[in-house]
């Protein structure tokens, strides 16, 4: 008896020992996060690549632009405190922020910008989203505080345009060395990457703006799916965003350490096809493919759920979005009386290649399965990231494949016939240019309804789901984005809960 | 047959090969459920009187699936087994044949450099430079069970070359090609088949390993590695979804392995002699 009381003195003694580690473990953790997500970007200019990675990393973080992405989408100020438009919509003023200093000290000036404007619109320029500033005549220097952009035609998204991660302001100094280390204007200067594990953030002492809660920020990089779930639970990662297993979310929801954020982006998830290679080059047969598609069975088999069908390349939280899953609903029958109009009575051989995330990997056999159900063949080929962008996006070597376009507001690639699915009809081009310079809200909002109208009557893809965005953090985590209206991971906000 | 009552590890070992053997073959004709269709609303369904097995996460049958993964282990084990055998076999024997000629140097030294590489990363590197498929599976699975039947029938064919009865072949002018076929072959035949079907377990093995990195059979066709993989990130959702391809890829090897051991006791005089 005596000797079991003072073993448990000893325990309650070992335990308020452990309790007071645990407690000063709390109070470091309190400044620090550690986010995980699934890809790595492959360098660190925002302004060099097509990669989203990079933006989900830095987007506002490190990198500011004019304009900046608010939580829900919106267009807010970011370095550009205001803005005066002239009355033909054709001139921008920009009255810069004061006191705004890149992290090597050097101040942002009006300088700065026209240089990161005029670079990204440069011919030699290796911005990935060109046709965001190929709007722009000129941009002059007025004083340090103000910059005028002047445009060749009125363009109604221009602001919008500035907020991309690809238009954020960059030093001259620095430019040089910015794939490898990125300086910027944000709340948080870049200090450390370990390629293939993690990039490291630290809070900027003299940002301008409010100041980031968080001392450190780790960008860690698991691109496993069984990791990822893994790293969570033995909360060796207080973040995960993007996470790449909707299997597993319910399980999160119902534990009280964490916190599941379902949130909506701008990726319409198709399936694209090659217009170009017969004889998906014939309407009928494209038609045939996507009434062939059961949206919720894909939703339910490869997102467990997590997703809203689309029937067009729009974004369904959009105010513009027009809903046309009913111009391609799932039927058999009719698409089998397509196929043989088509001149295909028995079906066809094409080639389905994927890329590695769950929707397309499951989502390719559940497709596979649906267009044998009308005669269609097709020979699954699983590639990595390397391979999809070198054999699809860029060599147009397949017939189908499922990817989710994650960009905001991104109908414009319809109007490009080099990009990877070859459509850019002359008609769909003339439509798109009417869009960009129209001024008029409402007459804009009807055109990019004839535009989403155009796209889905030519069955240029199917149209598939509008992909979820669950974020699983630590409960105690305030701040987080739930929708990704652009790739960000916004982190100025964040702070743990006290 | 009273001696293969007689050896313990024989009788499963049989009963066990023939349940996957024979899945694989009624396969072919019948499954329960096509395993091509898939039927999102009944997935994950838990083993029940018309799944026995349950569902998986697309709403297939998992016997229906584990069967048909049946016939792709064995396809690739067999022909990749096949392969070993076909192009191993002979250089074995001319290598013992020509014993400490350039040839015998050349054919060994070469199995020496397969053999110094791990035989799934030489399966790796076949796929990623071809492509993953199947057919590459099977020939990189192939391509190292070569060295194996090469060094085995070297071995025993050298010792046979020493005996008697090959000195009065020779004698009575056969060359070395004809002595090959004719007298070494058919006394390495045993050790042959017992090594085969060690290598046929190790092939199912590697079948359902580079399956499960996903550079084996790819879907559609059903494949017990690739079932483990994606079934990975659901294991707390639905074990059974795990549970069934682990225990046939377990089964069918354990099964090989104790007919490879039961015919290596059956076969081998030496062995048959010290139990008489």
């Amino acid at each position: 008896m005596g000797r079991a009381m003072r073993l448990n003195k000893f325990g309650s003694g070992l335990i308020s020992v452990l309790a007071l580690a645990a407690s000063i473990g709390m109070a470091d953790a309190k400044s620090d996060i550690i986010v995980a997500m699934q890809l790595e970007p492959p360098h660190l200019d925002p302004t060099g690549a097509a990669a989203g990675a990079i933006d989900s990393v830095l987007y506002s973080n490190v990198f500011e632009g004019l304009t900046r992405f608010g939580p829900d989408g919106s267009v807010n100020p970011g370095l550009a405190e205001s803005w005066t438009i002239s009355e033909d919509g054709k001139t921008y003023t920009f009255k810069l922020h004061e006191g705004v200093t890149f992290h090597d000290g050097s101040d942002m000036t009006a300088e700065d910008v026209k240089f990161s404007l005029d670079r990204a619109r440069a011919d030699d320029s290796a911005n990935a989203q060109k046709a965001l500033f190929a709007g722009i005549e000129n941009v002059s220097v007025v004083d340090p505080q103000t910059v005028v952009v002047t445009l060749k035609e009125a363009n109604s998204s221009f602001l919008f345009n500035l907020a991309w991660g690809d238009a954020v302001i960059v030093a001259p100094e620095t430019v040089a060395d910015i794939k490898t280390n990125p300086v910027g204007t944000g709340a948080f200067k870049f200090s450390d990457w370990v390629q293939g594990d993690r990039i490291d953030l630290e809070r900027n002492p003299d940002y301008w703006g409010t100041p980031a809660k968080l001392d450190n920020v780790t960008f860690k990089f698991i691109s496993d799916p069984t990791a990822a779930f893994a790293a969570v639970m033995a909360e060796d990662v207080n973040a995960f965003v993007g996470f790449p297993a909707p299997e597993n979310l319910p399980q999160f929801e119902a534990d009280p350490r964490f916190q599941v954020l379902v949130g909506s982006t701008e990726g319409e998830t198709i399936l694209a096809m090659n217009n170009k290679l017969p004889p998906l080059d014939n309407v009928k047969v494209r038609e045939a493919i996507a009434h062939a598609i059961d949206r919720q069975a894909i939703i339910d088999g490869a997102m467990f759920g997590y997703g809203t069908p689309i029937g067009t390349h729009f974004a369904p939280h959009n105010p513009d979005y027009v809903d046309l899953t009913g111009s391609s609903q799932h039927d058999p029958e009719l698409s089998k009386k397509l196929l043989a109009e088509a001149g295909f009575p028995d079906g066809f051989e094409t080639t389905l290649k994927l890329p590695p995330p769950s929707y397309a990997r499951r989502g390719g056999e559940i497709i596979a399965s649906q267009l044998r159900a009308i005669g269609i063949e097709t020979e699954i080929t699983n590639l990595e990231w390397a391979q999809w962008l070198e054999q699809v996006f860029r060599g147009k070597d397949y017939g189908l494949t499922i990817v989710s376009h994650t960009e905001p507001m991104d109908i414009g690639i319809y109007a490009r016939p080099d990009y990877y699915f070859q459509y850019g009809t002359p008609e769909f081009q003339k439509l798109f240019a009417a869009i960009t310079s129209e001024n008029d809200p409402e007459k804009r909002s009807a055109l990019l309804k004839e535009a989403q109208e155009m796209i889905a009557a030519d069955y240029v893809n199917a149209y598939l789901f509008q992909l979820a965005f669950p974020t699983v953090a630590d409960a105690r985590i305030k701040g987080l984005w739930k929708n990704q209206p652009t790739q960000a991971t916004d982190l100025t906000a964040v702070s743990w809960e006290e | 047959m009273k001696l293969l009552l007689h050896n313990r590890s024989m009788l499963p070992g049989v009963i066990l090969t023939i349940v996957f053997a024979g899945a694989a073959i009624v396969s072919l004709v019948w499954v329960p459920y096509d395993i091509t269709i898939l039927n999102i609303a009944d997935r994950m369904k838990t083993p029940s009187l018309i799944h026995p097995f349950g569902t998986d996460q697309f709403g297939r049958d998992i016997l229906s699936m584990i069967m048909v993964g049946a016939r792709t282990s064995i396809a690739v084990a067999l022909v990749a087994v096949g392969i070993g055998m076909l192009a191993g076999v002979p250089l074995g024997l001319a290598a013992a044949a020509r014993r400490g000629s350039l040839p015998d140097e050349i054919i060994m030294r070469t199995n020496d450099l397969v053999f110094a590489f791990p035989s799934l990363l030489i399966a790796v590197m076949i796929t990623a430079v071809f492509g993953a498929s199947a057919l590459n599976a099977i020939i990189a699975i192939g391509i190292f069970n070569i060295p194996v039947f090469a060094r085995l029938t070297r071995g025993a064919a050298l010792t046979l070359w020493s005996r008697e009865y090959i000195m009065a072949a020779r004698v009575a002018g056969k060359g070395p090609a004809r002595i090959s076929v004719e007298h070494i072959l058919p006394n390495v035949t045993n050790l042959l088949i017992v090594q085969g079907t060690i290598q046929f377990s190790l092939g199912i093995l590697a079948e359902a390993g580079l399956s499960y990195v996903g550079l084996g059979a790819q879907p559609p066709t059903a494949s017990w590695g690739r079932m483990l993989a994606d079934s990975q990130t659901m294991i707390s959702l639905a074990p059974h979804l795990a549970l069934f391809p682990g225990l046939a890829i377990l089964l069918t090897v354990l099964g090989l392995n104790l007919l490879g051991d039961g015919l290596r006791d059956l076969l081998d005089p030496k062995l048959r002699r010290a139990r008489t």
